[in-house]
């Protein structure tokens, strides 16, 4: 266990020694750094000038000297803890306070004209030091004293805790600044009156031809769409479950589609069908006389929109709460003599109620956080999340309105995230046990099934026809126009020459991209997902509930709001990511992180906890009782965590929008700046390869994690 | 693997609280090396936290604990020579039956022909050489059980913890198995903790049976000690079943105590010298019936039943319902006659109310 801390010393001492402290304008592996004098190591920039950076090297040296030197375990650890802490907080504090550009704290402090000057960006060496300090404080935390936990539990915890506070806690933290911002300093009167403002709040549309805030536009969008995705996804679920539909297998096909579909391009293919030059406007116009309108491009529209790409969200959870009632209840409401519509009434609803109290907040959080379809379709009804959008990248820049637009999103879904938590919380009728609950579901009564079908297959059939939109219409010349087939989109976006084998497509920078940086994000995502799942279902310590509730955060953080704080936060030392490939990662990682918590918690709620206990008292640690025992086990957990962060990562707009660059472009605001210039066909064809890529990717992702794993997990209820 | 190191196990004032719950309440403990000792009780009074605090599943609120001498307080389980067999078994399911065993000496990185040499032997011991390859779910119920117990012993542990390790088998095995345990258990020597909430299986396998309620220990002895000598009424009716009848105590002298009940006076033998209201411990099988005209306790009978081997009674009578158990007669008694129990006071015993 000594031994563990002077590694960690040794690494942390070697970044400060070896590694550029420093942001380097041309990446890691381009030796340049070395002679140009801008970045060079820690110890090198200490010695010449740069003396605040001295801490750094100086806190290892001295723990490593109270390793050597001390010889009472707890009272080495303690001192060791201390040095390291105190060589943290001196590393951040140097960062904040010494900058090149940007927003300083403490300013007063330093007035040398080295520090004046200020300094770039942390870099590798920086972050390698950091990190070794924490770990060597997590570990130290694990030696000192009575029942601490051991140090790779205590590690997981510390890493997990300072990635949520950097990227999570910290950007949003800007964000709340930046919305007090006044010119030249801060102000808390000037808040409220712009908060409060009627173009956000404005309740206008209600008593005249006025229209309302956006704020309240938002509001009125997510509940609207929360009830109808409920809705929806509960008459699917119930003819899933409750029915002998013969084509089941198709409405699930169709209920899953939208999943692996970029947000905007339902709402493209209801341009297709309903906008000015669209198939039905056409159509109708024709048939009847009327007049073509542009009323897709309004509240309808994007309602649509959501309705559509949402309503698979709802079916996912409400399939859950809808077969996790009891047969033995429904049966036992029948042999009391109640027929199948009052059992249904008075049995099988109130058991779903939290579970459809839990779809419509859901619902509710998506809609308000949806940034693709109101920017294709929102163009006579504005909303917060592309407001947000607007006002950083529109003809007048505005961070603060940006930032107060922004306070208003997070403060609806925290709401609705909160409301779930502590009213949904404590009132789970899930019936689902251990036991093997034999018996059947009751079928629903006529009426029910009728009034399911009548709902859900128009839907499913819409569906069907905004699918064959999308493949249709990457094969058309010009949509509405000319209705000849053509490969020319393909050929634009994906072109390449044989002879010099040159990729020509103006899609393929875009494309590679994203596959990069999706196969890089996923399994990094389902690591921190996973391990945070295992630290809140296995481990007990100190501050969890703050620790869960942090972690799930992110979720009700919309990505609008994400890439606002994202470029706030890391457009200046000290750390200063925007522009690089690296933000984006990091983005999905923690945008994504709350489903693979969800799923790693399910899982590993299926494994019987005395597996661990069992592996723990045969004398394996914590760590050997995962790699070993937990891991072995999770397979298909793995696999969700994996598939779902690499389609989130190649479908999402929102935050990614803002953090992309020229260098490095992602492949949907590609798409949406096609559909800007209104190049249709090329955006369409584009998100059709897309959605084929991804469609292969998760047929590979399952072979690969496997069958063989998926197997052996079956067998954990046999031998309880 | 003939005989293995053994330790005792010391708690001194242990207590275990969970939030404002205490589980335990401040318990001292005693664990003689070589010995099997059972912690029984009903179901919430202690004894699965005091297992799982012996294993360092769980840390003490406050107090020491040691084991084989050693302060053992602040380790977690993964250092404590401690090894535990699960209730629900907690095989791994991806792993043979000989990947299991030879679990405890893969993680500390014992060379793999060792482990697997260690590994059969052990297989050996619980009579399921030859299984090693098998998945645990190919096994049955019982097979998996002694899989369970092999690899908590190749570990040679200072202590083996069993956590109502039967509970899962069907009642006949139940009683194969438990002898098993027991032999094995004598003939490496170790110190063993049996959890259990069945009186019978704790009479039949332990040196000493440590009963709880009420996250205290209740008391400590033999199971004769126990059955012959209960310190209270609680004792007496969980360690076989007991009718309990107040009583006055008139005096006692020489171990013999003169006591009266329904007018009648008796003289039982007592190792406590209890005098006033106290509670008489009448067992089943020492009471007997006989018809209404002789001496003893009147009464009808409200409810027979016969189970082949023996007659069981339930007699209302003028102290309270009584149940008897007697061997089966020519003519057994029926619901609604009416008798009269014999109280045999060499076999009762005296309680605290």
């Amino acid at each position: 266990m000594k031994n563990t801390v002077l590694i960690w010393l040794a690494i942390g001492l070697a970044g400060f020694a070896f590694l550029p402290w420093h942001m380097t304008d041309d990446g890691l592996f381009d030796p340049v750094w070395i002679n140009d004098g801008n970045a060079s190591t820690g110890l090198f920039s200490a010695l010449s000038g740069q003396w605040w950076l001295a801490p750094a090297g100086l806190a290892p040296l001295m723990a490593i000297a109270v390793q050597l030197f001390v010889q009472a375990p707890v009272r080495r650890a303690r001192i060791t803890l201390a040095i390291a802490i105190a060589g943290l907080f001196l590393i951040a504090l140097q960062g904040m306070i010494i900058v090149r550009a940007g927003p300083r704290i403490l300013e007063w402090l330093f007035t040398g004209e080295a520090a004046l000057a200020g300094q770039p960006g942390m870099g590798a060496g920086a972050g390698l030091c950091a990190l070794a300090l924490l770990f060597v404080a997590t570990v130290s935390i694990s030696q000192s004293g009575k029942g601490q936990g051991d140090a790779f539990v205590v590690s997981t915890i510390g890493l997990i805790v300072a990635l949520v506070g950097i990227f999570v806690f910290f950007p949003v933290m800007h964000i709340l600044v930046r919305a007090f911002e006044v010119d030249g300093g801060y102000s808390l009167t000037e808040f409220f009156p712009r908060f409060f403002s009627a173009d956000i709040w404005g309740l206008g549309c209600l008593f005249g031809p006025r229209s309302c805030g956006v704020a309240i536009n938002s509001l009125f969008l997510g509940v609207m769409t929360g009830a109808g995705t409920t809705l929806l996804g509960l008459s699917f679920a119930l003819i899933f479950t409750r029915t002998d539909f013969r084509a089941k297998k198709l409405l699930r096909v169709l209920t899953v589609l939208p999943i692996i579909t970029p947000p905007f391009v339902i709402g493209l293919a209801l341009i297709l069908l309903f906008g000015r030059a669209g198939t039905v406007t056409e159509f109708v116009a024709d048939l009847f006389g009327w007049e073509k309108t542009r009323w897709v491009y309004g509240f309808w529209g994007v309602y649509f929109a959501q309705l559509l790409s949402f309503t698979p969200i709802a079916f996912l959870v409400l399939i859950g709460v809808v077969q996790g009632v009891s047969p033995s209840m429904e049966e036992a409401s029948q042999t009391l003599d109640a027929d199948r519509w009052q059992t249904f009434r008075y049995v099988s609803l109130p058991l779903m109620r939290p579970g459809l109290a839990n779809a419509f907040l859901l619902g509710f959080i998506e809609s308000l956080a949806d940034f693709g379809n109101p920017l294709v379709l929102g163009s006579g009804y504005s909303v917060l999340s592309t407001e947000i959008f607007f006002s950083i990248v529109g003809a007048v820049a505005d961070p603060a309105k940006a930032a107060i637009l922004a306070i208003a999103l997070l403060t609806l879904t925290l709401s609705a995230f909160m409301a779930q938590r502590i009213w949904l919380g404590k009132k789970s009728y899930a019936t689902i046990t251990g036991k093997a609950d034999s018996g059947q579901n009751a079928s629903l009564n006529p009426a029910l099934r009728t009034l399911c079908y009548a709902t859900a297959l128009p839907w499913a059939a819409l569906t069907l026809v905004v699918y064959s939109m999308i493949i249709f219409g990457s094969f058309v010349k010009l949509w509405g126009y000319d209705h000849s087939f053509t490969l020319a989109h393909f050929i634009r976006a994906f072109g390449f020459d044989l002879s010099s084998g040159r990729l020509t497509g103006v899609a393929w920078d875009s494309y590679f991209t994203t596959l990069t940086i999706a196969s890089i994000a996923a399994p990094l995502t389902a690591l921190v997902g996973l391990s945070t799942a295992y630290l809140l279902v296995r481990q007990k310590f100190i501050g969890k509930d703050a620790f869960e509730f942090s972690t799930m955060l992110s979720f009700a953080i919309p990505g609008t709001v994400i890439g606002v704080s994202y470029i706030m936060a890391f457009n200046f030392p000290p750390i200063e990511l925007t522009g690089t490939s690296i933000i984006l990662i990091i983005v999905f990682v923690f945008r994504n992180m709350p489903v693979g918590v969800r799923g790693g918690i399910a899982a590993m709620s299926q494994l019987d906890k005395s597996l661990d206990e069992a592996s723990i008292t045969l004398g394996a640690n914590s760590f050997a009782t995962v790699r070993r025992v937990i891991l072995p086990l999770m397979g298909p957990a793995i696999l969700a965590a994996l598939t779902y962060s690499f389609v989130r990562a190649i479908t999402s707009v929102s935050a990614v929008i803002f953090l992309v660059s020229a260098k490095h472009n992602m492949a949907t605001s590609f798409i949406v700046g096609r559909v800007e210039n209104g190049e249709f066909g090329l955006a369409i064809a584009y998100s059709a390869v897309l959605i084929v890529t991804m469609l292969a990717a998760i047929l590979l992702l399952q072979l690969m994690v496997g069958t063989r794993r998926l197997r052996r997990a079956d067998r954990v209820q046999q031998t309880a | 693997m003939t005989q293995v190191a053994t330790g005792s196990v010391r708690f001194d004032g242990v207590v275990k609280k969970y939030g404002d719950v205490t589980a335990l309440k401040k318990l001292d403990l005693d664990i003689e090396p070589g010995k099997l000792v059972t912690l029984l009780g009903p179901s919430g009074c202690g004894k699965t936290t005091t297992l799982r605090l012996i294993a360092g599943l769980e840390m003490a609120t406050a107090g020491q604990i040691h084991i084989g001498g050693e302060d053992v307080t602040h380790l977690t389980a993964t250092y404590r020579k401690v090894s535990m067999v699960f209730q629900s078994y907690a095989l791994f399911p991806h792993m043979t039956v000989q990947e299991n065993v030879a679990y405890g000496l893969t993680v500390k990185s014992t060379p793999k022909a060792e482990a697997a040499d260690k590994a059969n032997e052990g297989l050996e011991l619980v009579g399921l050489a030859g299984y090693g390859d098998r998945l645990p779910s190919e096994l049955s119920g019982g097979q998996q059980q002694r899989v369970a117990v092999a690899r908590a012993i190749v570990l040679e542990p200072e202590v083996l913890l069993l956590d109502e390790p039967l509970s899962n088998l069907d009642a006949k095995l139940r009683r194969h198995v438990r002898e098993e345990i027991r032999q094995i258990q004598q003939r490496l020597g170790l110190t063993a903790v049996y959890v259990t909430h069945d009186q019978e299986e704790a009479m039949a396998v332990s040196d000493d049976i440590i009963v709880m309620n009420n996250a205290e220990i209740a008391q400590k002895g033999t199971p004769a000690d126990l059955y012959e000598a209960p310190s209270s009424a609680f004792i007496a009716d969980f360690i076989g079943d007991a009718n309990l009848a107040d009583c006055d105590v008139k005096s006692v002298s020489d171990g013999m105590a003169m006591v009266a009940m329904n007018g009648q006076t008796y003289s039982v033998p007592t190792r406590n010298s209890l005098s006033g209201a106290a509670q008489l411990v009448l067992r089943p099988h020492s009471l007997g019936l006989a018809p209404p005209d002789t001496p003893g306790v009147k009464g009808t009978v409200s409810y027979a039943a016969y189970l082949g081997k023996e007659m069981q009674y339930t007699v209302d009578t003028e102290i309270g319902p009584l149940f008897v158990i007697s061997p089966v007669q020519a003519k057994p008694f029926r619901q609604g006659d009416a008798v009269c129990v014999k109280i045999d006071p060499t076999q009762a015993r005296l309680v605290a109310s």
